[in-house]
């Protein structure tokens, strides 16, 4: 790995979330319709906390303070100049919290158990594709076939509905909803940590579920090809055992475009998992959002999507980077 | 000979049935009930599974029955509509990009390669949001496909380029074929098995994210739509309440629906890829 590909691999995700930034910027301004400050003070105005005849005065108050009487060009560089600084502003529906206060809180949470769950099903789900396309891995493997297909077919947040209604609703086992019981405060103690994990288990067991399959299903493919190459003839005919054939020549091959899916999907699980976190009602970012929607409230919809594509970014260009570690003919073409 | 293959092929037969299913509980239904019971205040509110009201109610007075008819034959339009105009645009650009290659490759391979990581349901999130006043399935099908011509783009380049130095692709352009000819009487008839397989996965990937902008309640407010029947279930607490049959029947189509679009589509990519058919 060159220093030449490092740059120019940091430059494409600098220039990846430049464009999603602007597209963000521009989108909303361009389609007809939509004046966030106006909606939400209409909103106030119904539930009585702001008189009808200051609606205007106040409008153009807010339209002053975030400069959108100003022409487009320099509301879009001034857009940028806080988007460097992280600064998005304070949120319309939980006035005066700043956006990036509100992100910050619900980050830990979703980080927490979206990378759990990924991890978990990504390993599981690999190695279950992986023999279920091997032809001498146990016959029990090949019966796990059809769930698995069943799973993959089915978005994440709705196996969060029925485990809900099952396993919450029907028999209390797991908490219906929320990341930690309410009214205790957050601490570093592990009796704090085990409330965590076990108000984490439901929405992660559906990320798990609906996810392995996807995997495996993905890596079956990708095994299924080797299983006619020279290399894995080469390997059998040197008589290796059946596990280090399947582990370091048939694995080793067939992982890296598994890998790259990982990279590519993971935007798909992050909006997928704001679902599961919805249903579940889990203290992160999906709930955020969801409550910035439905409260329309702008900056906090453009501060937590600029940053699931940061984190989208920031994962393709690490997978990106750590590609040359798994597969050796990479590792050649670089050094 | 193709109805030998189908014999051949048990997960296409399955997929298609299936959506054929999905497709009569439309037609049927919309003949033998009344859905006008899809509208609010319809029928009084929260009822469970009756006689009457064959899946209940919800809070709001709809009749779920009717909901599920009305409901479905939209999420077949968004995914319809949105995989095809994705798919079109990809096979515009990804052909471009694969014959001509040069600068034209450059600036289309790197447009969609700086596009693709950037996650479509967070982008369609902003935009949806700003023009839900007057959203119709159209124009959601419309903002879906905006964000789905990547990937097409993508494979096809790559197809594309693997056909580009074959012998009978030489020989054409050796009998004097225009590029353009050269594309659609060569290329694009070897192209579309795959084609094909490409297109139900783009179905399935467009109704996955236009499910998944309607359950966040960004979804049409006027129509009855599988997603948005999900989100008005679970902001009015269903779960909670036990009220099982307002998001079941959802649940049950969505799930029935994207199982026959993924059987439908690796059956087909077994006839796309041979590869794949000898394994299986």
């Amino acid at each position: 790995m060159t220093p030449g590909y490092i740059v120019r691999r940091v430059l494409l995700f600098v220039l990846v979330v430049w464009m999603a930034t602007s597209v963000i910027f521009f989108l909303p301004r361009l389609a007809p319709g939509r004046d966030p400050i106006r909606e939400r003070l209409a909103l106030m105005a119904v539930s009585g906390s702001v008189m009808q005849t200051a609606i205007e005065e106040m409008a153009r108050a807010y339209e002053e303070k975030f400069g959108l009487d100003q022409p487009l060009y320099v509301q879009y560089f001034r857009f940028m100049g806080d988007v460097l600084r992280l600064d998005f502003n304070v949120s319309l529906l939980m006035y005066p919290s700043r956006v990036i206060d509100l992100i910050g809180q619900a980050l830990p949470w979703t980080v927490g158990l979206l990378l759990t769950a990924t991890l978990i099903a990504f390993g599981l789900g690999t190695l279950l594709g992986g023999l279920t396309a091997w032809p001498r891995a146990p016959k029990i493997f090949s019966y796990l076939l059809p769930p698995l297909f069943a799973f993959s077919a089915v978005p994440y947040y709705l196996l969060g509905v029925l485990l809900v209604y099952c396993f919450a609703f029907k028999l209390p086992i797991f908490p219906i909803s929320g990341g930690a019981p309410t009214g205790t405060l957050p601490s570093l103690t592990v009796g704090y940590m085990l409330t965590v994990m076990y108000h984490s288990m439901l929405p992660a067991l559906s990320i798990v579920l609906a996810a392995t399959g996807f995997w495996a299903l993905g890596m079956r493919g990708m095994m299924v090809t080797t299983q006619g190459e020279d290399f894995m003839v080469m390997a059998e005919a040197k008589g290796l055992r059946g596990w280090r054939v399947f582990l370091n020549y048939g694995m080793r091959t067939a992982i890296l475009p598994q890998i790259t899916s990982l990279a590519l999907t993971l935007g798909h699980i992050v909006s997928g998992a704001l679902l599961v976190e919805i249903i579940f009602q889990y203290p992160g970012v999906g709930t955020l959002l969801y409550k910035a929607i439905s409260g329309f409230d702008f900056f906090t919809i453009n501060g937590i999507v600029f940053f699931v594509i940061v984190g989208v970014g920031l994962a393709t260009l690490l997978l990106d980077l750590s590609y040359h570690l798994l597969d050796p003919r990479i590792k050649r073409q670089h050094a | 000979m193709a109805w030998h293959y189908l014999r051949r092929n048990p997960r296409l037969v399955a997929g298609l049935l299936i959506l054929l299913g999905l497709l009569l509980f439309w037609l049927i239904g919309s003949r033998v009930v009344d859905v006008r019971g899809a509208r609010p205040l319809s029928a009084p509110p929260d009822m469970e599974p009756s006689a009457e009201y064959l899946l209940g109610t919800d809070t709001a007075g709809r009749q779920l029955l009717p909901v599920l008819i009305e409901a479905t034959p939209r999420a077949f339009e968004v995914g319809l509509l949105a995989g095809f105009v994705g798919l079109m645009i990809g096979t515009v650009l990804g052909f471009m990009a694969g014959f001509f290659g040069g600068t034209v490759d450059t600036v289309i391979g790197g447009l969609a390669d700086t596009l693709l990581p950037i996650p479509a349901l967070a982008v369609l999130v902003v935009i949806a949001s700003t023009i839900k006043t007057n959203l119709t399935v159209e124009i959601m099908a419309l903002i879906v496909a905006s964000l789905a011509w990547m990937t097409p783009t993508r494979t096809i380049r790559a197809q594309v380029l693997t056909m580009r130095e074959r012998g009978y692709v030489e020989i054409a352009r050796l009998s004097g074929m225009g590029g353009l000819e050269i594309i659609f009487r060569e290329l694009l008839p070897n192209l579309l098995p795959y084609l094909a397989a490409s297109f139900v996965s783009a179905v399935g990937a467009a109704v996955l994210a236009s499910l998944g902008l309607e359950a966040l309640g960004l979804g049409p407010q006027n129509e009855p739509t599988l997603g948005m029947t999900i989100f008005w279930s679970i902001y009015y607490g269903a779960l909670l309440r036990g009220m099982w049959w307002w998001w079941g029947g959802p649940l049950v189509v969505i799930v029935l629906l994207f199982t026959g679009l993924f059987l439908v589509a690796s059956g087909l990519d077994e006839i796309a890829n041979p590869r794949v058919r000898r394994a299986v």
